[in-house]
């Protein structure tokens, strides 16, 4: 029996965006990675519509960390301390398509590391791998504001993903990753009007809003994923109807809110399933919900869960 | 789809007889479009006029129930293709497999693995809603059996899964009192299970491998006179089951397509736990009303539940936690205690960031009506005297010697009244959560 034709008058589509820059374009990266293109929702319309393949990044940090629950240090046990042979360890073994430098040691409260030691872990970590970067901030205004533009000069050429600019601090790191040729992470508190307000303001210091990322924070499953999931499909609806502002691909931070869950990081809860599979199998399924909302990148922290997640990646794109 | 006024006043007498007590009957029409009437307020309305409306006014996608009593499950029903639109309304049902060559005791212990598929977190009981009686053995009679027992040993929704009327049928008749879902009617069997459902008043599942397929599918299911019908689209690979199901929804959403206005079932039976929560999931969020897996591991259901439970969420309804005095650890009267909203993402990262500190302690959850900290001060949902109120309801003077209460950074500013409101001692916190386990480690 016939059925009738859906057609959707979408006018807009997400921002391509690529990732890294090779010999050819001024860099060292080995490999590039284009992100987002979607024309439609999710499994709207027909597979041509549905954009480039999301993409995971593996998060390293550039301080051993020290709140990890066991089961997720765990197959990092050997390389915490390295930030690049950590970094070549999600590569080779992990398959890592993008490394994310979490610059978590700079925070004052987490080590308050040095501007020093953030350019000579880049460098590192450059050296080390060949695949493209994010480099991320701590969250502190005043020591990203300090460190971050060192950062971004020590990786210039790279074709990097740098951030995150929020509305109350954007101005420097959105100038020196303009002059220094990076992509930008525009940040808002899950509020769909503030993030579009944040890419408003890059684009105003001339920062082109195809080199923009929007990162409207990340819940984890059981944990307000309800919340960025509905945040996401609003934006790839409004990118959808010609919204310049709001066409940027998407990024979660799903590794880290992930394994803040008890689900995942309580030792003692045989009710909810074998410790060692309980993480990464809440890692995964917090993923695989924000894909179903249009995310294009997703950093993720263990091996197990990247696994399950790029299996599902690899059957629907 | 809704008619408009206009369209409804066509069908009307046209009369202006004003028995309906509406001067016209182009107000009564709009009246009626607004839903402020009903068309039984007018004695005139014809037949046709009442069919017509009631068809419009049918929903989309239609209701389907099974089961009995406290575990009859609900599907369908949905009205919109995003949450953010309105919400999803009923809740997916994580179904899980049972095959029939199991026998005796292995039999048994698979059922008894299902129904203990229970579970608790955050204040909230989340369990799977029906099981899946599979026919794999092929024999009518090892089905039936099997499905007996599961009748006798779980209080599941059951669903029948053969390919076989016959088996169907010999199964429905042990079992037809718990009203089972049938699965399923293909082309070729569509009259023969039909026959079954219409007999014993079970709904019908129709598999096909198209959309088109089940379009055709489910008007010859009608015609056998089930009313209930769930849609199974047997596609090639999980792309192709999920850009399905999407486009089955819109069909039934923005077309008001009828032949394929119903909830739907799909099948994840294959792979690791992971892997089937992975799918499972993707089903959950777009558009299956039942996902049957084959895993009965804790940690991969449960966040299927989870999901369940967070997509499902109504968006215009912030989600709460019980007002009270929580417990983080084995507290003492010497231990601080801190004071949140009752808005549930706020709590959980206060409780999750406390529970890092190590330190024991106690949180006072204040009723904010469901906002967080800045939200609910700004809105005055979070003031001195609420705050008081809520110290003296929950007796917190009785639980610690120490009379010092911890608030939020955010809310700095209240200290001043709070402490002459209260005569307690207001130590001001962090402003984000994350900073709590330092700030607790240096109180304590």
């Amino acid at each position: 029996m016939a059925v009738p034709e859906i057609t959707e008058s979408y006018t807009g589509s997400v921002n391509r965006l690529t990732l890294g820059a090779t010999s050819q374009s001024g860099g060292t990266r080995a490999t590039t990675v284009v992100v987002g293109g979607a024309a439609n929702v999710v499994y709207g319309g027909s597979d041509t519509q549905a954009g480039e393949r999301p993409v995971i990044a593996i998060d390293v940090l550039d301080s051993r960390p020290n709140d990890w629950p066991e089961y997720l240090s765990e197959p990092y046990k050997d390389v915490l301390d390295s930030p690049a042979a950590w970094a070549k360890k999600c590569v080779d073994e992990f398959g890592a398509e993008i490394i994310c430098l979490k610059f978590d040691g700079i925070h004052p409260e987490k080590g308050d590391k040095g501007a020093d030691h953030a350019v000579s872990v880049t460098r590192e970590v450059l050296e080390a791998v060949g695949v493209p970067l994010i480099l991320w901030g701590c969250g502190n205004d005043e020591k990203d504001n300090q460190i971050m533009p060192k950062v971004s000069e020590a990786a210039k050429g790279e074709n990097c993903l740098i951030g995150t600019v929020t509305e109350g601090n954007y101005k420097s790191l959105t100038a020196i990753a303009l002059a220094d040729g990076h992509n930008l992470i525009t940040e808002a508190p899950l509020d769909i009007n503030i993030g579009k307000q944040v890419n408003i303001l890059a684009a105003d210091m001339g920062f082109p809003l195809e080199k923009i990322v929007t990162f409207q924070d990340t819940g984890a499953l059981g944990y307000g994923v309800e919340y960025s999931y509905s945040i996401q499909e609003r934006q790839r609806l409004a990118a959808l109807s010609g919204d310049k502002m709001m066409a940027m691909p998407v990024i979660c931070d799903v590794g880290h809110e992930a394994w803040r869950a008890k689900e995942a990081k309580s030792e003692d809860a045989p009710d909810w399933g074998r410790a060692d599979k309980r993480g990464p199998m809440w890692e995964a399924a917090t993923a695989i919900c924000l894909l179903q909302a249009g995310a294009d990148i997703l950093r993720m922290r263990h091996p197990k869960a990247i696994s399950t997640v790029k299996d599902f990646i690899n059957e629907l794109w | 789809m809704a008619l408009t006024g206009l369209e409804i006043f066509k069908l009307l007498p046209k009369s202006n007889c004003k028995k309906c007590g509406k001067p016209t009957c182009l107000a009564f029409a709009m009246a009626l479009a607004q839903k402020k009437a009903k068309l039984e307020e007018c004695p005139e309305a014809s037949e046709e006029a009442k069919s017509a409306l009631a068809e419009a006014s049918a929903p989309p996608i239609s209701l389907v129930k099974f089961g009995t009593g406290d575990n009859e499950v609900h599907i369908g029903q949905e009205t919109v293709m995003f949450r953010h639109e309105e919400k999803f309304y009923n809740p997916t049902v994580i179904a899980v497999s049972i095959s029939d060559k199991l026998a005796d005791d292995a039999l048994k212990e698979r059922i008894d693995a299902v129904n203990s598929l229970q579970f608790e977190r955050v204040g909230t009981h989340l369990q799977v809603g029906a099981v899946a009686v599979i026919n794999d053995s092929g024999s009518p009679d090892t089905f039936a059996s099997a499905a007996g027992t599961v009748k006798k040993a779980s209080p599941l929704a059951m669903i029948l899964v053969s390919e076989s009327p016959d088996a169907l049928g010999a199964a429905t008749a042990k079992v037809a009192d718990v009203r089972p879902l049938l699965a399923s009617a293909a082309s070729d069997t569509a009259e023969a299970v039909a026959k079954i459902g219409k007999e014993n008043n079970c709904p019908v599942v129709a598999q096909a491998d198209s959309v088109e397929g089940l379009a055709e599918l489910t008007g010859k299911i009608k015609a056998a006179g089930v009313e209930e019908i769930v849609l199974s689209l047997k596609a090639r690979s999980l792309k192709d089951e999920l850009y399905g199901l999407s486009r089955i929804r819109a069909a039934a959403l923005k077309k008001t397509f009828r032949p394929l206005g119903y909830p739907t079932v799909s099948f994840v039976l294959d792979g690791n736990g992971e892997a089937q929560a992975a799918k499972g999931i993707s089903l959950i969020c777009k558009y299956s009303s039942i996902v049957v897996v084959e895993s009965v591991e804790r940690h991969a259901i449960l966040p299927m539940l989870t999901a369940v439970m967070n997509i499902f969420t109504d968006p215009q309804k912030p989600v709460q936690v019980e007002a009270k005095v929580y417990r983080v650890g084995e507290p003492g009267s010497d231990s601080p205690i801190l004071m949140t909203t009752n808005f549930s993402l706020t709590y959980y990262t206060v409780e999750s960031d406390a529970e890092a500190s190590r330190v024991p302690c106690y949180i006072l959850v204040v009723d904010t009506e469901g906002t967080s900290v800045l939200t609910a001060y700004s809105g005055d949902k979070l003031n001195e005297k609420i705050v008081a109120e809520a110290m003296k309801k929950n007796e917190v003077d009785g639980l610690v010697r120490h009379h010092k209460l911890i608030i939020p950074g955010y809310v700095a500013v209240m200290s001043g009244k709070l402490e002459e409101e209260t005569g307690w001692e207001i130590a001001v916190g962090p402003r984000e959560s994350s900073m709590l386990p330092k700030y607790l480690q240096e109180v304590a």
